[in-house]
């Protein structure tokens, strides 16, 4: 099965109907209200915010500090509220 | 390898479309960081058949059967069986993936079906409590007290009167090898739960409880808090049926129901008096648990 990066033209689609282009392509980012974001200086690294996230949108960096991947995260504001240090903070987009 | 307790790989991509905060995603992520990507999933009409997102995209990293509404454990049998023709069943692992309707309700038949013959097959019913894609229907799984779309707030009350139905005695009355009922609040739990299920000859039936933001009428950060109060309430509580065993893995129910209702937009109209016969029904359905375990393991 060839696999679909853009769909052109019709002859760009599968001979059956499959869907296997990741999502990835849509940025989910742009339906964010508000803005997770950060505070190096008070996370533990528990990775806590990480396995919350429904979005799969924070990775863990090489020291084990959360990155929040803007093009995916919805501000949800489940990691902001988990987080046990209160690391996190959501700032209303556009401010 | 694992982190914070969970599995580190994902199965699932970002820029699915499911709403901020939803239940079914972390339901749907925990579960396949632990089947891994020899898994077929089958999945009814349902929310989870909209969040993969439009042809040709998907969200999913394993493969995805989209069946008719009523048919997911009939569909995921069928699957089985082939696999198990072609010798490949013992290396994919099989999952029945639909929502309270489609399992409590129209899937319900295809269901007992499916563990009567025994297939290996592992089902999760994601539990949102009423027909959320559709926006918000009444389902059978859909709690006293609630306010739905079909159950609307009007001069003459307006919810549903009828309590949850209990499909883990439904599934443990066919004498199913494995139930259990699992939260994302509790991930741990979750996963060995998963791990437990993928090593059940024959058929086993997961419960997830998972949160609605949309349908729940509540901030989406709450979430998981409202997963920790749905099982220390015991209105969610954490239990296994194992081999006609009862196993309670989780037992302080140190919270009332109230501090539950009060969080959610869907349970706002209450009296207090309601809520006090909700609570009376809890104690009372957490006492029959208790005595259920007792009993089974004696
Ligand atoms: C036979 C049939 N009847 C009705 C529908 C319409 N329908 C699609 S999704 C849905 C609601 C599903 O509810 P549930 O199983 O609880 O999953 P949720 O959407 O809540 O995740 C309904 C009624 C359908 N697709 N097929
Ligand atoms: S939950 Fe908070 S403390 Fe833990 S890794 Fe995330 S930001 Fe850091
Ligand atoms: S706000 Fe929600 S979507 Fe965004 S990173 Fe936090 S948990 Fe993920
Ligand atoms: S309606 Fe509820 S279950 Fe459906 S995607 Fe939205 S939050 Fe998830
Ligand atoms: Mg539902």
């Amino acid at each position: 099965m060839k696999r679909l990066e853009k769909l052109v033209s019709i002859k760009d689609l599968p001979e059956a109907p499959v869907s296997n282009v990741p999502s990835l392509n849509q940025k989910t980012g742009t339906w964010r209200v508000f803005r997770p974001i950060v505070d190096k200086e008070k996370c533990i690294k528990c990775s806590i915010c990480w396995r919350c996230c429904p979005d799969i949108s924070i990775e863990i960096d090489n020291e084990g500090f959360p990155i929040i991947n803007y093009d995916y995260c919805k501000g949800c504001g489940i990691c902001a509220h988990e987080c046990p240090k209160t690391a996190i903070s959501m700032d209303r987009e556009g401010k | 390898m694992k982190r914070a307790g969970i599995p580190t790989e994902e199965f699932i991509y970002s820029g699915h479309t499911a709403c901020p905060g939803c239940g079914a995603l972390l339901v749907a992520r925990y579960l396949l960081k632990v089947l891994g990507k020899n898994t077929i999933m089958n999945i009814p009409a349902c929310c989870f058949a909209a969040i993969p997102g439009t042809f040709p995209d998907t969200c999913l990293g394993i493969p995805l059967l989209y069946n008719a509404f009523e048919t997911t454990a009939a569909t995921a049998s069928g699957v089985e069986a082939a696999l198990k023709i072609k010798g490949k069943k013992e290396k994919i692992n099989v999952v029945g993936f639909a929502g309270d309707g489609g399992t409590a309700d129209i899937g319900i038949q295809a269901l007992s079906g499916a563990i009567e013959r025994g297939h290996e097959i592992i089902y999760v019913c994601y539990d949102n409590e009423a027909y959320m894609n559709t926006g918000m229907q009444t389902s059978s799984l859909t709690p006293k007290g609630a306010t739905t779309t079909t159950n609307p707030l009007g001069k003459k009350g307006g919810w549903r009167t009828r309590n949850k139905k209990n499909m883990m005695d439904i599934v443990a009355a066919h004498d199913i090898p494995y139930a259990a009922t699992v939260n994302p609040s509790y991930p741990m739990d979750f996963v060995k739960k998963i791990e437990k299920a993928k090593n059940t000859k024959g058929t086993s039936y997961i419960h997830a409880y998972s949160v609605c933001p949309t349908g729940w009428r509540y901030q989406p950060e709450l979430g998981l808090e409202l997963g920790r109060l749905a099982t220390e309430t015991g209105l969610f509580p954490l239990y296994e049926f194992e081999n006609g065993r009862y196993i309670i893995n989780y037992k302080k129910k140190t919270k009332e129901v109230l501090e539950y209702y009060k969080l959610q937009g869907r349970f706002r109209h209450l009296s207090e008096d309601f809520i006090k016969e909700v609570q009376e029904y809890i104690d009372k359905e957490w006492q029959k648990l208790l005595v259920k375990e007792e009993c089974s393991n004696r």
